[in-house]
C-alpha cells in the first residue's frame, strides 16, 4: 500500500459527520448553561424575504433584512457585542413566531423582550418612541425628533430610523416624509410601502 | 506552541462570528477527536474542545492559526479524558436542556478497526505526528510543538509512522 492510500484511508475512516446537527445543538446548550453564548442568532422566512433575528441574553438585539448582508451583519455583531456568537434557534423560537403572527396579521404589537444596546444617545431615545407608534399609524420625522426630547434633529431622527437595529419590532416603517411619501428603509422603500398597506388595510 | 502565547488582548480584534470558526474546523476537530480518542469519546472531547475555544475566543489574536489553536486544545482534552479526569460538575436548577447524544452522533462512517489498532500501536511520538499532520493537516513545526520535539523530529515521526502503518498492510495482505 501507498502512503498516499495510507493517509486517504486515515482520512476517511476517522472522518466524523454531524449531519443532523446534534453536536452543535449539544455546544450551543452547553455554551448556553455556562453563560459562554452571548449572541445567539437564526434566520426566518418572511414574505420580505430571509430576516435575521439575533438576540443577547437581554433580548432582540438585530433584526436584519437580506438586502444588509446577513453575513455583514453578523461580522459587525461580532465587533459590536462579542464574537461568541452561535446559531441557536431556540432561543428566537418565540421572536420567530411573533413576526410570522405580524406577517399574518394576527399580530399588532411585539412583547419579546429587546436589546437596544446597539443605539445610543438620540438614536436610542427615537427608538424608545417608535416602540410606542401604534400599529396601522404613521408619524412625521419632525413629530419623532420633537417626541424623542430635540424639535431641531429631524435629520437625527431620519437618520436613526435608517440605522434602526430591529426593523419591524421597533416600528421605524411607520415614520415617513412630512410630503406623505414614504422615504428610505432598511428593507428598501418596496418593503416599506408594502408594511404600510398591510397596516392599513388590517 | 502554548495557547498562553496565543492570547494578547488587542482591542481593535477583528474575530468572525464563533459559528464560522465551528463550521470551518468542525470536521477537522472531530477527525483528531475520533482517531485521538475512538468514537465513544469523541463527541464529548468535541464538544469540550469548542467550549473551551469559546471561553477563551474573545482574546484570541485574529492572526493566530485558529486550526493549530483549536488541535490543540483537543490535544488537551484527549490528554484528560484519558487520564479520566475533566468531567466537570453540571451545576443544578433552571437551565437548558443538554441533548443527549446517541452513539452514532458525530461519526456516520465506521471506524476501519485494523487501522486503528494499527495506529494506536505506533510508538506515542509516531502515532501523534501522524493524526497532527496528515488529520490535522498542521505544519511539522506545529506538530513538534504539540509533541515537545523539534520540526525535524516531527517530519522523522510521521514518516516513520506512515512507514509502520504501510508494513502493518503489507504483512496483513500476505496473510
Amino acid at each position: 500500500m501507498r502512503d498516499k492510500q495510507i493517509v486517504d484511508r486515515l482520512t476517511s475512516s476517522f472522518a466524523g459527520v454531524d449531519s443532523d446537527g446534534a453536536l452543535h445543538g449539544r455546544l450551543a446548550a452547553l455554551a448556553e448553561r455556562q453563560g459562554l453564548l452571548d449572541v445567539s442568532y437564526r434566520t426566518v422566512d418572511s414574505p420580505l424575504g430571509l430576516l435575521l433575528l439575533a438576540a443577547t441574553g437581554e433580548g432582540l438585539v438585530r433584526v436584519a433584512f437580506s438586502l444588509e448582508g446577513h453575513d455583514a451583519v453578523l461580522a459587525r455583531l461580532a465587533s459590536d457585542i462579542s464574537p461568541r456568537i452561535l446559531r441557536t434557534p431556540r432561543r428566537l423560537d418565540e421572536a420567530a413566531q411573533e413576526l410570522d403572527e405580524y406577517f399574518a396579521g394576527k399580530r399588532r404589537a411585539f412583547s419579546v423582550p429587546v436589546d437596544l444596546q446597539l443605539a445610543h444617545g438620540f438614536r436610542r431615545s427615537v427608538l424608545e418612541h417608535l416602540r410606542r407608534i401604534p400599529y396601522g399609524v404613521t408619524q412625521s420625522y419632525a413629530t419623532v425628533a420633537r417626541a424623542a426630547g430635540n424639535p431641531s434633529a429631524v435629520r437625527a431622527a431620519a437618520s436613526a430610523c435608517s440605522h434602526n437595529p430591529l426593523p419591524l419590532v421597533v416600528p421605524c416603517h411607520r415614520v415617513v416624509r412630512s410630503d406623505g411619501t414614504t422615504g428610505e428603509y432598511l428593507g428598501g422603500p418596496q418593503a416599506k410601502r408594502a408594511l404600510l398597506a398591510m397596516e392599513s388595510a388590517a | 506552541m502554548t495557547v498562553s502565547a496565543l492570547m494578547t488582548r488587542t482591542r481593535d480584534a477583528v474575530l468572525p462570528p464563533f459559528e464560522e470558526i465551528v463550521a470551518e474546523h468542525g470536521p477537522v476537530v472531530m477527525r483528531v477527536c475520533r482517531a485521538l480518542l475512538g468514537p465513544a469519546d469523541a463527541a464529548d472531547a468535541w464538544s469540550e474542545t469548542f467550549l473551551s475555544a469559546l471561553e477563551a475566543y474573545p482574546k484570541l489574536r485574529p492572526e493566530s492559526s485558529i486550526r493549530a489553536w483549536l488541535v490543540t486544545i483537543a490535544h488537551r482534552k484527549a490528554i484528560d479524558q484519558r487520564r479520566g479526569a475533566a468531567r466537570r460538575p453540571q451545576p443544578a436548577g433552571d437551565l437548558p436542556e443538554i441533548p443527549a447524544l446517541d452513539s452514532a452522533s458525530g461519526g456516520e462512517s465506521s471506524i476501519d478497526d485494523d487501522l486503528r489498532a494499527a495506529l494506536d500501536a505506533l510508538p506515542a511520538k509516531q502515532r501523534g505526528a501522524v493524526i497532527y499532520r496528515y488529520l490535522a493537516d498542521l505544519s511539522y513545526a506545529e506538530v513538534g510543538e504539540l509533541l515537545e520535539s523539534s520540526a525535524t523530529a516531527a517530519r522523522r515521526s510521521a514518516a516513520d509512522g506512515i512507514a509502520n502503518l504501510r508494513k502493518h498492510f503489507s504483512k496483513g495482505a500476505r496473510t
